[in-house]
C-alpha cells in the first residue's frame, strides 16, 4: 500500500489532482449560483467558489493571500452579504420569467463569446510559456517578499487605498444613517400614548420577559392572565410557518400544585 | 501541469459572473456576481505572478481584494437604502431612465 | 507735361450741383433748375478757357495734367486718380458741356410742367459730371468709373417716369445690355494689367510694343465688346429704341450726342492697341458696317418719330466705328462725325421733342402732316439737321460721312470696296427715311383733328438751342475740314504724319457717286410719300421685309428666343435645384439624424440589465478588435 501511495505520489503531479478536482466543482459551483432562485443558496455557493479560490492560492505559492481571501473575502464580505439577506428578506426569490424580451438570448450569446474569446486568447498568449514558479521570490518567504514590494514601489497606491478604506466606511455610515423627521418622543409622550390608546391592561407598561412564560422555547407562546395566548411571543416568521406549539400543554392545570408539606 | 489551466478556470468563472449580472434580477445576487468577477481576475493575477516569476501579480491581487471590500460595504448600503425607500430588492425597479 | 489745377472743376461742378438738388429735396424745386443750368455753363466757360490755353501752346504741349490722390496701391498694382485733357478730350469736354449746356435751358421749358423737374436736372447734372470724368480720366479705371457713371445716370433718366411699367423695363434694358459691355470693359482691364502691369493710358501706350499680339487682340476684342454695348451697335443695339422711353432733352443728350459717343471715344483713346491688332481693327470695321445698315434698315419701318431717329442714330454711330477701324487717319475724320452728328442729331431730337410738345404728345408721325406752317421755326432747324445728315454741301453733315467714306475705300482691296459700298448704300437709305421723316411730319395735309392739337412755336427757351444747334449744323463740318483742320489738331495723338494713303478712287468720284445715291433716296421718298396718300394708321399688308423692319429686324424675338428663355429656364432649373437637391439634402440629413435617434432610442430601456448586456457586448467588440489588430 505504501508502495503504491509513493508511487502515486511520484508519478503523478498533486497539484493536478487537486486542480482537476476543485477546478470543475468551483466551476459548477459557480454556475449553480446563476441558476439557483433562492438568494441565500447564491451566497452559500458563491462561498464555496471563494473558498477554492483561496485552496488555489496557496496552491501557486500564495499563502498568505489564501489566508486573506479566506478571511476577508469569504469571512467578512459573504457574511456581510448574508446579513444584508437577512435585512431585506430571507425569502426573497426572483421568479424564473423574464421580464425584458430578448435579454437572455443576447447575454448567453455575448457570454459565450465573451468566454471563447478569452479562452483563445490566453491560450495564444501562454503558448510554449512555462511557468517561472516563485521559488526565488518567495525566498525570504511570501510575506517578506510582499512586503518588500508593498513598502517599496506600491507605497503610494498602499496609502491611497488605506484612504479609500476610510472614505468607503464614512459612506456607508452616511447611507444608512436615518434622520428622524419625527422627535424622538421622551418617556412623558409615551406614557401619555399608552394611556390614550390599547386596552388599560397595558397602559402600565408590558410585563417583562419570561413573566408570562410557559417554557422557554421559542415556539411556545405565552399565555397572558386571561388564558389567551400572547401574540407578541412568539415571532412573526414562526408565526407564518405555522411552527408553533400549542401552549396548552404547559398550562398551569396540568401542572401538579398540591402542596405536600415536607416534614 | 501547466499554470494556464488557471487562467482558463477564470475566465470561465468570469464569463459566469457577467452572465449573472445580466440574468439575475434580484440586486444582492447582481452584487454577488460582481464580486465573483473580481475573484475570477484575482484568480489569473496569482496565476501570472506564478507564470512571471515575481510577486507583483500577488501585490495586484491583494490591492483588488482592499477595493472589493470598500466596494462591497457601500454597495451594500445603498442597497439597503434603495430597499428602505421602495420595499423591493429588484433592479427593474429603479427604472425612471426609460425613454 | 503741364499741369493744372482747374481740371477737377469741370466735373466738380455739375457734380455739386447735383448733389445739391438731391439732398435738397423740394425746398430747391423753385431755383434747382437754374443752377443746375448755370454749373455745366460754367464747366463750358473753363473748358474754352482751357481750349485758348492749348492753342497757344506747341502741339506736344498742349496736354494738361491733373494728378487727383493715390487711389489704389496694391503690391504691383498702383493707380493715381487723376485726369488728363488733351485735343481728344476737350472736343469731347466741349461737346459735352456746351450741348449739355443748351439742352439744360431747353429742359427748364420743357419740364416745366412736371413736379419732379429737380430730380431731372440733379440726373442731368450727374450725368455731365459722369461723361466728364469718362472722357477726361487718364487711366482705363478712371474710364470705367465714368462709364459706370454715364451707364447709372442713362437708367435713372430712362426710367425717369418710372410710374408706367414700360418706361421702367426700358430703363432696365438699357442697363442690363450696357452692363454686358461693361464686362467687357473689365476683362480688358484686367488683362491689360495681367500682360502690361499697368492701366493707365499713358503706360499701356508705352507697353503695347512690347505685348504680345494675342494679348493685344484681347485687349481689343474687349473694348470693343464695351463700345459695342455703351454705343447700341449690333449685336447689342436692341436698347436704343426702347431708351425713347425717357423725356425728349434725355433722348437729344445722351442718346444722340453723348453717351452713345463713349464707345467711339474709347476706342480712338486706346488707338495703340488697335492699331497693333489687325484683327480687333478688322472686327471694329464689320461691326461698324453691319450696325450703319442695321439701323437704317430699321429706320425705314419706324413711325415713330423718336424711334426714326434712334435708328438713325444707331446708323450713324455706326459710321463712326467704322471709321475708328480705318487706321491712323480713320480716327480723326470718326471724332469729325462725332462732332458734328452732336450738333445735328441733338437739333433734330429737340425740334421732335418741340413737335411732340405741340402735338400734346403725340409720336406717330402717321398723326402728324402739315406742321410747317405751324411751327416754322422747328421746321427751320429741323430742316437744317435734316441737310446735314444727309450730307448735302456745304452742311456738316457732307464733309465728315464723305471723309469716312472715302477712308473707307481707301482702306484698299476687296475689303475696301465691300465697305466702301455698305457706306454708300447706307447714305443713300439715310437719305430715303430722313426724307421720309421730314415729308410726313412737316409737309402735306395736315392728318390730325384741328379742332383737337393746336400746334404752335415753343417758347423761346425751346427754339433758341435749337437755332444755335441748327447754326452748328451748317457751319461745324466746313470749319473743321477747312485745311485738315480737326486732322492736324489730333494728329499728334494718332501718329499721324499727314498725307494720304494710296487712293482708290479720287474724292471727287466719291463725292458724286454719294450724292447720286443721297438724291436717289430722296427721289424715292418723294414719291412714296409727298403725293399725299399716306395712311393713318400703318397698313397692315406690307412686304415681309417691312414686317421685319417694324420688329426691329427681330433683334429682340432673337435675343428672346436664344438668351432670355434659357436663362428663364437656367433660373428655374437652378431653383428648382436648390430646393430639391440641396434644400433636400439638407432636409435628409435632419430626417436621418430624427429617424436614427428615434431608432437609438429603443436601447434606453431604463433597465439596469439591458445596459449591463450591452456593456458586455461592448467589451466583448472592444477585445476582438484588439486581437484583430495586435494579432
Amino acid at each position: 500500500m505504501i508502495n503504491l501511495a509513493i508511487e502515486v505520489g511520484q508519478t503523478q503531479n498533486p497539484e493536478a489532482i487537486l486542480f482537476w478536482v476543485l477546478g470543475p466543482l468551483s466551476v459548477l459551483a459557480a454556475l449553480g449560483m446563476l441558476l439557483v432562485k433562492k438568494a441565500v443558496h447564491s451566497a452559500l455557493l458563491l462561498a464555496w467558489v471563494m473558498i477554492t479560490l483561496a485552496i488555489f492560492y496557496i496552491a501557486q505559492d500564495a499563502p498568505f493571500l489564501g489566508v486573506v481571501q479566506v478571511i476577508v473575502y469569504t469571512g467578512a464580505a459573504m457574511m456581510l452579504f448574508l446579513f444584508i439577506l437577512m435585512l431585506v428578506g430571507v425569502d426573497s426569490s426572483d421568479s424564473l420569467t423574464e421580464t425584458i424580451p430578448g435579454l437572455r438570448p443576447i447575454a448567453t450569446a455575448a457570454a459565450l463569446g465573451f468566454g471563447g474569446l478569452m479562452l483563445a486568447l490566453l491560450s495564444r498568449a501562454t503558448l510554449g510559456r512555462y511557468a517561472i514558479g516563485l521559488e526565488g521570490a518567495n525566498a525570504d518567504g511570501n510575506v517578506q517578499g510582499l512586503a518588500h514590494l508593498l513598502f517599496s514601489t506600491y507605497v503610494l497606491p498602499f496609502e491611497v487605498v488605506s484612504v479609500l478604506l476610510i472614505t468607503a466606511a464614512l459612506g456607508a455610515m452616511v447611507l444608512a444613517h436615518h434622520h428622524r423627521t419625527t422627535q424622538r418622543p421622551t418617556q412623558r409622550e409615551l406614557s401619555i400614548n399608552r394611556f390614550r390608546t390599547g386596552s388599560l391592561a397595558s397602559a402600565a407598561g408590558l410585563a417583562g420577559p419570561g413573566v408570562f412564560a410557559r417554557h422557554n422555547a421559542v415556539d411556545v407562546p405565552a399565555l397572558l392572565p386571561d388564558g389567551t395566548p400572547a401574540p407578541t411571543s412568539v415571532n412573526a416568521s414562526l408565526k407564518a410557518r405555522g411552527d408553533v406549539i400549542d401552549s396548552s400543554n404547559f398550562q398551569l392545570d396540568n401542572v401538579d400544585t398540591s402542596a405536600k408539606e415536607e416534614k | 501541469m501547466n499554470a494556464a489551466n488557471y487562467l482558463y478556470i477564470s475566465a470561465l468563472l468570469f464569463t459566469i459572473g457577467a452572465v449573472g449580472v445580466v440574468v439575475r434580477r434580484n440586486a444582492i445576487v447582481v452584487f454577488m456576481c460582481i464580486e465573483l468577477m473580481l475573484n475570477a481576475a484575482n484568480l489569473s493575477f496569482v496565476t501570472f505572478s506564478r507564470i512571471n516569476g515575481n510577486l507583483h501579480g500577488q501585490v495586484f491581487a491583494f490591492f483588488t481584494m482592499v477595493v472589493a471590500a470598500c466596494e462591497v460595504v457601500v454597495g451594500l448600503a445603498i442597497i439597503v437604502t434603495i430597499y428602505r425607500s421602495r420595499r423591493s430588492a429588484s433592479v427593474d425597479v429603479a427604472s425612471l431612465l426609460k425613454r | 507735361m503741364v499741369t493744372s489745377n482747374a481740371l477737377v472743376y469741370l466735373i466738380a461742378l455739375p457734380l455739386f450741383g447735383s448733389v445739391v438738388l438731391l439732398l435738397a429735396g423740394r425746398r430747391a424745386d423753385k431755383w434747382g433748375h437754374l443752377l443746375a443750368t448755370a454749373l455745366p455753363a460754367g464747366s463750358f466757360v473753363i473748358g474754352l478757357t482751357e481750349l485758348l490755353a492749348m492753342l497757344g501752346r506747341s502741339p506736344q504741349e498742349r496736354s494738361v495734367t491733373q494728378k487727383l490722390f493715390e487711389w489704389i496701391s496694391v503690391g504691383n498694382f498702383k493707380i493715381d486718380a487723376g485726369l488728363l485733357l488733351d485735343q481728344l478730350s476737350i472736343c469731347f469736354v466741349l461737346l459735352i458741356t456746351g450741348v449739355g449746356t443748351l439742352i439744360h435751358i431747353y429742359s427748364i421749358s420743357y419740364m416745366s410742367h412736371d413736379p419732379d423737374r429737380r430730380r431731372f436736372f440733379a440726373f442731368l447734372n450727374l450725368f455731365i459730371a459722369a461723361m466728364l470724368l469718362l472722357v477726361l480720366g487718364d487711366s482705363y479705371l478712371s474710364l470705367y468709373v465714368g462709364w459706370e457713371g454715364v451707364g447709372l445716370a442713362s437708367y435713372l433718366l430712362i426710367g425717369f417716369w418710372n410710374q408706367k411699367p414700360t418706361y421702367a423695363t426700358a430703363a432696365k434694358k438699357a442697363f442690363v445690355m450696357n452692363r454686358i459691355g461693361d464686362m467687357g470693359l473689365s476683362i480688358a482691364i484686367m488683362i491689360a494689367f495681367a500682360t502690361l502691369g499697368t492701366v493707365s493710358f499713358a503706360g499701356v501706350k508705352e507697353g503695347a510694343p512690347q505685348a504680345s499680339t494675342a494679348a493685344l487682340t484681347a485687349i481689343g476684342i474687349m473694348l470693343l465688346i464695351a463700345a459695342i454695348g455703351k454705343s447700341a451697335q449690333f449685336p447689342l443695339q436692341a436698347w436704343l429704341g426702347d431708351a425713347m422711353a425717357g423725356p425728349t432733352p434725355v433722348s437729344a443728350l445722351i442718346h444722340a450726342a453723348t453717351m452713345v459717343t463713349a464707345g467711339v471715344y474709347l476706342i480712338t483713346r486706346s488707338n495703340f492697341i488697335f492699331d497693333a491688332a489687325p484683327t480687333a481693327q478688322l472686327l471694329v470695321v464689320i461691326v461698324g458696317a453691319i450696325t450703319l445698315l442695321f439701323g437704317a434698315l430699321i429706320g425705314m419701318a419706324k413711325d415713330d418719330i423718336k424711334k426714326a431717329l434712334a435708328a438713325s442714330t444707331m446708323s450713324q454711330i455706326g459710321y463712326m466705328i467704322l471709321g475708328t477701324g480705318l487706321g491712323p487717319v480713320g480716327y480723326a475724320f470718326a471724332i469729325m462725325h462725332l462732332l458734328t452728328h452732336g450738333f445735328f442729331k441733338a437739333g433734330m431730337f429737340l425740334g421732335a421733342g418741340s413737335v411732340m410738345h405741340g402735338m400734346d404728345d403725340e409720336v406717330n408721325m402717321r398723326r402728324y402732316g402739315g406742321l410747317r406752317k405751324f411751327m416754322p421755326i422747328t421746321f427751320a432747324t429741323f430742316g437744317l439737321g435734316y441737310l446735314a445728315i444727309l450730307g448735302v454741301p456745304p452742311f456738316a453733315g457732307f464733309y465728315s460721312k464723305d471723309h469716312i467714306i472715302e477712308t473707307a475705300f481707301n482702306a484698299g482691296g476687296i475689303k475696301g470696296i465691300i465697305i466702301g459700298s455698305v457706306a454708300l448704300l447706307g447714305a443713300g437709305i439715310t437719305a430715303f427715311y430722313m426724307t421720309r421723316v421730314m415729308i410726313l411730319t412737316f409737309t402735306g395735309a395736315p392728318r390730325w383733328d384741328e379742332k383737337a392739337h393746336h400746334p404752335h412755336e415753343p417758347s423761346i427757351l425751346m427754339w433758341l438751342p435749337m437755332a444755335i444747334l441748327a447754326i452748328g449744323s451748317v457751319s461745324s463740318g466746313f470749319l473743321l475740314s477747312k485745311g485738315d483742320a480737326l486732322v492736324n489738331w489730333l494728329a499728334p495723338l494718332f501718329e499721324y504724319e499727314g498725307g494720304h494713303e494710296v487712293e482708290l478712287l479720287k474724292p471727287i468720284v466719291v463725292t458724286t457717286l454719294a450724292l447720286a445715291m443721297v438724291a436717289t433716296g430722296i427721289a424715292i421718298a418723294f414719291i412714296k410719300y409727298a403725293r399725299g396718300n399716306v395712311a393713318q394708321v400703318a397698313p397692315v399688308n406690307v412686304s415681309v421685309f417691312t414686317k421685319i423692319a417694324r420688329r426691329d429686324l427681330l433683334q429682340d424675338d432673337f435675343n428672346e428666343a436664344v438668351f432670355m428663355r434659357p436663362g428663364q429656364g437656367l433660373t428655374a432649373t437652378l431653383l428648382k435645384t436648390d430646393e430639391v437637391i440641396i434644400d433636400g439634402a439638407v432636409r435628409g440629413v435632419a430626417r436621418l439624424a430624427v429617424g436614427s435617434g428615434s431608432l437609438l432610442r429603443r436601447t434606453q430601456t431604463g433597465f439596469v440589465r439591458s445596459y449591463a448586456a450591452l456593456i458586455l457586448i461592448g467589451a466583448l467588440a472592444l477585445i476582438a478588435a484588439i486581437w484583430v489588430v495586435t494579432f
